[in-house]
């Protein structure tokens, strides 16, 4: 199985042979990848060199004369560094188009915490209309692809991750879909942390809702998933910072008296190398480490 | 893609307004009267006259550009990357008539289009909205690529910056790739009020020579010197115009 990276740039080169509205941006980063469609299309594959912020601004011109950009860059370079362009080149100007990035939380702990953004979806959630596709599988990468590269002028984010399920679901770019039903609690299990919740919540009472697309937030599913129990108990696992869509669980059950636990990636840096595993299981995030937080806070759910 | 602005708001010329097609030109002695129409922004004054000049000789002379073709694909696009103080560029934009003279009093009020900086979804004509400095000249890189991705050589890009705008690494980073690119539908103008905090050494001229530019300085308030730099050839290279005009804080 190749990657979500080599998924991307296989399914977008052949994307830029099908449609001439597309146009990929580069900043030396993926480069390989696109060679072959550089060659075919050099006017529509575009590398800038390593510059971030002359990534996102020459993405807005272009879309500005009517393309539609795919910029690509690992996580921290592609929304952090430029993140003012993203902004202004983008929502202020009006136009749209799609970022799609790599490296997600920590997908390289060795390289350690210069190349790990688990803020991103929170920075974007700053501003206005992004939609926020995390993938928990190259096939599902694929798709939300091509969700992102058809969507008109809509600004799209698209977190890939070597973080993956070991099988893919379908996705249709828009809605989360329910896996399991139960009746103690509503798990909410974001990309590729659904194999681990499903571990997590084996034997549990509780109802699985898988969320490939974060933004916007599926509050529909979230409050039919919450009838079905016995309390608005809610859970959000989230492969970046903790707490991030609580604020969106939050507003989809206003009106009912609820609880809702955000899991995900601390926010103190941890300042360790290693491996993907082990940051997992620092971070809580591993089987174990779900199970253990989930079952404590439904149980303190039944106490009270 | 198109200019929604125009889409929402069509430019609307009073009949007896001024405009190339409405039988009398302005005159650009004319444009002080419509800037001082603008009043709030005093903090701005020195970075809006400083442009009045190379502003009108571009739009007079030079963009091929109107009212009746700010949709229009093949159309000269001009980005006004330094927004701060934009009365000139509101006063230019007028005297041309992408927007009725009299929407320039109301400048920078809730019912105004016309901020402090321009907003392109509001203000007929802009290709951007601008005022964070550092963003024009990126997006204009961006402009000359997507239009010569689509086989557009016609189009010219246009761009002005400020000389203390400069200083915004993005630029560099625009100006660096543009040169290597060989980016020859791309125009930048710079103009330079010395308001640099560290100036620049050398020349601004030399520093888009290095990375590959057309480059010439020239007197910004003489309009056949800016007339004749601006139409200066450039073959396979992009060409910036830095047109000097009296210091700021002179």
């Amino acid at each position: 199985m190749d990657t979500m990276r080599e998924r991307f740039a296989s399914v977008t080169s052949r994307l830029l042979d099908e449609d001439p509205r597309l146009a990929v941006v580069l900043a030396d980063i993926g480069v390989d990848g696109f060679a072959a469609a550089a060659r075919r299309h050099p006017d529509r594959v575009v590398n800038v060199g390593i510059r971030e912020q002359l990534l996102i601004g020459v993405g807005g011109g272009l879309a500005l004369t009517g393309l539609r950009p795919i910029m690509h860059t690992f996580a921290s370079f592609l929304v952090e560094r430029p993140f003012e362009q993203v902004k202004l080149d983008f929502g202020h100007q009006g136009v749209g188009g799609v970022l799609v990035s790599a490296g997600a939380s920590y997908d390289w702990p060795s390289g350690g915490f210069t190349h790990m953004a688990p803020g991103d979806v929170a920075l974007l959630d700053t501003l206005d209309d992004w939609t926020v596709h995390v993938p928990g599988h190259p096939d599902e990468a694929e798709a939300l692809l091509r969700h992102a590269a058809a969507a008109g002028d809509d600004r799209v984010y698209v977190r890939l991750s070597v973080q993956t399920n070991s099988a893919p679901r379908a996705v249709d770019g828009a809605r989360f879909s329910r896996l399991r039903e139960g009746r103690r609690g509503v798990v909410v299990a974001v990309g590729p942390l659904l194999d681990n919740v499903l571990a997590a919540t084996e034997g549990m009472d509780v109802t699985v809702l898988y969320a490939t697309t974060v933004r916007p937030f599926d509050g529909a599913a979230l409050r039919a998933a919450t009838g079905l129990a016995d309390a608005a108990d809610v859970v959000l696992v989230e492969p970046y910072l903790a707490g991030t869509s609580t604020r969106f669980a939050n507003d989809a059950l206003a009106d009912r008296p609820h609880r809702v636990l955000g899991l995900g990636v601390g926010r103190r840096e941890l300042r360790r190398y290693g491996q993907l595993d082990e940051h997992l299981a620092a971070h809580g995030l591993d089987p174990r480490g779900l199970r253990e937080r989930i079952a404590g806070f439904l149980t303190s759910a039944a106490r009270a | 893609m198109t200019n929604t602005t125009t889409e929402t708001t069509p430019p609307v010329r009073t009949s007896d307004g001024p405009g190339t097609t409405t039988g009398r030109r302005t005159r650009f002695a004319e444009l002080p009267g419509l800037m001082s129409l603008m009043t709030g922004d005093e903090k701005h004054g020195p970075a809006a006259t400083s442009t009045l000049d190379a502003l009108w000789v571009l739009y007079d002379r030079v963009l091929r550009v109107s009212p009746e073709t700010v949709t229009d694909p093949d159309r000269d696009r001009f980005l006004l990357s330094k927004g701060h103080g934009p009365m000139a560029y509101y006063a230019v934009l007028a005297a041309k008539g992408f927007f009725p003279v009299d929407r320039l009093p109301g400048f920078g009020s809730y019912d105004s289009p016309l901020g402090h900086h321009p907003d392109r979804l509001l203000v007929p004509g802009a290709e951007i909205g601008s005022g964070s400095l550092g963003h024009g000249l990126p997006l204009a890189v961006g402009t000359a690529l997507g239009l010569r991705a689509q086989g557009r050589t016609g189009p010219a890009v246009w761009v002005l910056i400020g000389d203390a705008e400069l200083d915004e690494g993005s630029n560099h980073e625009a100006l660096a790739h543009a040169g290597a690119a060989g980016l020859d539908r791309l125009h930048t103008v710079v103009i330079d009020n010395s308001s640099a905090t560290h100036g620049w050494p050398g020349g601004i001229a030399s520093r888009f020579e290095a990375a590959g530019w057309s480059a010439d300085t020239v007197d910004g308030r003489d309009h056949e010197a800016l007339h004749a730099a601006f139409g200066a050839p450039h073959p396979g290279r992009p060409r910036a115009v830095v047109a000097r005009v009296e210091p700021k804080n002179a």
